[in-house]
């Protein structure tokens, strides 16, 4: 396996030459990635790579494509019809988009968080422990031990701790978006995906997801959709700006934001069209 | 002149408005009491239907008393009669209808919500109202003509061969293959019922926000265990709502029934020989019936009003167990 990981890893230079390779290990790399909607081409031949434990952010206008490229990295549009992604992602090298890649490692190594919290209709506990029971056959104990590092990790478990029997619909919508993080962290997943999980957010709320990204990198790596240029400013390490299906810029978060080399990007982020 | 004009207008304009709230408060009134009358209209015609039918059973009552819910005799020659077995063959019928229905309607549902391509949705679901609106004559005749040699010469002599000598559950599969019978009313009362669980299953599933199935897909579930974690649970309460619709329409169905079940009130054990239901007891009966037996026909039709209460009063106290075992009341 190690061979074959490393014999598709190889060639990272795309045709466009328009990736950055960033400092640190790739996780995640898109090649030559094209995507359809029923036939309209939502992504054009997008090639970057998502380093390993940082934070990665996507941003640009809406409609731009870069939550259906999020959606890619965890295959999650293949459950709709007449959808059809062409090129490849790769994740440690081996391409996720080949259908012998099997679902199932696929969504434990790559979580995803969506826009709005989104409980399943169950208890607090249940829905940490809903996930687990997917690819782990735990004692009750181990399994008491899992949720309450799940949602510690979440930063959650001082918050409910005392009312983990109750449903997950009782929380606030802040604490909801926590707790799906922290039911994609229990999984102990290897790339977290997060697509606009601030979005349905006070600025409270939003403030501690933020915060908890920031602990989060050290364990994960993690890939950001986010409407919020301050967002990606804060939180991201590196930043891909993407425009009408095209990824068109992408770099370091520091560098993207005070010396953006294309027009379209520094229009966009100087508020000047978006 | 242009100044004298707004300063007399002002005042008609404000006697205008007031006349105009008065009118729309007066209207608004008669508006809350039409909504009012046609939702007591409702619970009167209940009430009243059931009261009707208990005063015309009066004489039943006064004869037999509370023993006419307990017995199994049904005798016009003799004049005794008793609601035992018709009941029974009410509820083991429904129920034969409900364990065929709810898991095809389910699968239905399923298939057109989650599975089906978008083409195929639409011809598929008018084909299932279409079905819903077969009148019950149709299925009667359907079932006699079809259904019951199908059940007689095929599936009757296969379960008294393969069932009939089991324990506990032998004797429901034992008797000659005549092909009517409880067994045969169940099967057709369950093509007639799935139309209206399968439609509430499908508009239910419908309403499951994409974005819950999307998280639980995320996670790595597969397509069953979204269905059965994630649907079942959030829409639970309209699917049972669904499920006893159907139940308290196979509980009274009275024309399909009477073509099928067989008609005899000798108590048997047997799915497979002829029984009978209230509704097809009534149906058979009541233009050759006088004085006492018509009575006590109406007795029974009071009877399955009751049930109906019964069974559809347990499926909300089920509903509330369950929110409440779940701790969010």
């Amino acid at each position: 396996m190690t061979d074959a990981r490393l014999a598709i890893a190889t060639p990272i230079v795309g045709a466009t030459g328009r990736e950055v390779a960033p400092a640190g290990a790739t996780k995640m790399a898109a090649r030559n990635l094209n995507f359809f909607y029923n036939g309209f081409h939502a992504l054009k031949d997008v090639n970057f790579n998502i380093a390993e434990k940082r934070v990665t952010a996507l941003i640009g206008p809406s409609g731009c494509g870069k939550s259906t490229l999020l959606r890619i990295f965890n295959r999650i549009y293949s459950i709709y019809p007449k959808l059809e992604a062409k090129g490849e992602v790769l994740l440690d090298g081996e391409n996720i988009l080949d259908p012998k890649y099997p679902l199932n490692r696929l969504r434990s190594k790559v979580g995803m968080v969506f826009q709005k919290p989104v409980p399943f209709p169950m208890s607090i506990y249940d829905n940490i422990a809903y996930a687990i029971r997917h690819y782990e056959k735990l004692s009750r104990a181990e399994m008491d031990a899992r949720v309450e590092l799940a949602l510690t990790q979440g930063a959650l478990w001082g918050e409910v701790k005392d009312k983990l029997k109750q449903s997950a619909l009782g929380l606030s919508g802040g604490q909801q978006q926590r707790l799906c993080i922290a039911r994609a962290i229990a999984l102990r997943p290897e790339v977290i995906l997060l697509d606009e999980p601030t979005s349905a957010l006070d600025p409270i709320a939003t403030g501690k997801i933020e915060q908890l990204i920031s602990e989060l990198k050290d364990h994960y790596t993690i890939a950001i959709v986010t409407h919020n240029m301050q967002q990606a400013a804060r939180c991201s390490d590196f930043t891909a700006f993407m425009y009408l299906g095209e990824l068109v810029e992408f770099g370091a978060t520091e560098t993207l934001f005070t010396k953006p080399t294309k027009k379209q990007t520094e229009d966009y982020i100087t508020g000047r069209f978006g | 002149m242009a100044a004298s004009s707004p300063a007399a207008a002002l005042p008609a304009a404000v006697i205008d408005a007031s006349r105009r709230a008065e009118r729309d408060a007066r209207a608004d009134k008669l508006f809350r009491g039409l909504l009012a009358a046609a939702g007591i209209f409702v619970l009167v015609t209940l009430i009243g239907i059931a009261l009707s039918m208990l005063w015309g059973g009066r004489e039943a009552l006064a004869q037999f008393g509370i023993g006419f819910f307990f017995s199994a005799e049904w005798d016009p020659v003799n004049q005794k009669f008793g609601a035992l077995i018709p009941i029974y063959g009410t509820l083991v019928s429904a129920l034969i209808a409900m364990l065929i229905a709810v898991p095809v309607s389910f699968g239905i549902a399923l298939f057109l919500t989650e599975i089906a391509p978008n083409w195929l949705r639409g011809p598929v679901a008018s084909a299932i109202e279409l079905l819903a609106g077969i009148p019950s004559i149709i299925y009667g005749m359907w079932g006699l003509f079809v259904f019951v040699p199908l059940v007689g010469e095929h599936v009757a002599p296969w379960l008294n061969d393969h069932l009939g000598s089991w324990p506990l559950i032998g004797p429901l599969f034992t008797g000659p293959p005549l092909g009517i019978g409880m067994l045969t009313a169940g099967f057709v009362l369950a093509i007639m019922v799935i139309p209206f669980i399968s439609s509430v299953m499908r508009e239910v599933f419908l309403t499951v926000p994409t974005r819950l199935k999307e998280s639980a897909y995320a996670l790595g579930s597969t397509k069953w265990e979204v269905v059965w974690d994630i649907v079942l649970p959030y829409t639970r309460t309209a699917v049972v709502g669904g499920v006893f619709l159907g139940f308290g329409r196979a509980l009274g169905e009275t024309m399909a029934v009477a073509y099928l079940v067989g008609n005899s009130v000798k108590f048997t054990p047997s799915l497979l020989e002829p029984s009978t239901t209230i509704a097809a007891l009534i149906a058979n009966d009541f233009n050759e019936s006088t004085g006492l037996h018509r009575s006590s026909l109406l007795l029974l039709g009071f009877v399955l009003f009751v049930v109906t209460f019964i069974v559809l009063a347990a499926a909300r106290l089920m509903l509330l167990r369950l929110s409440r075992k779940e701790g969010n009341a």
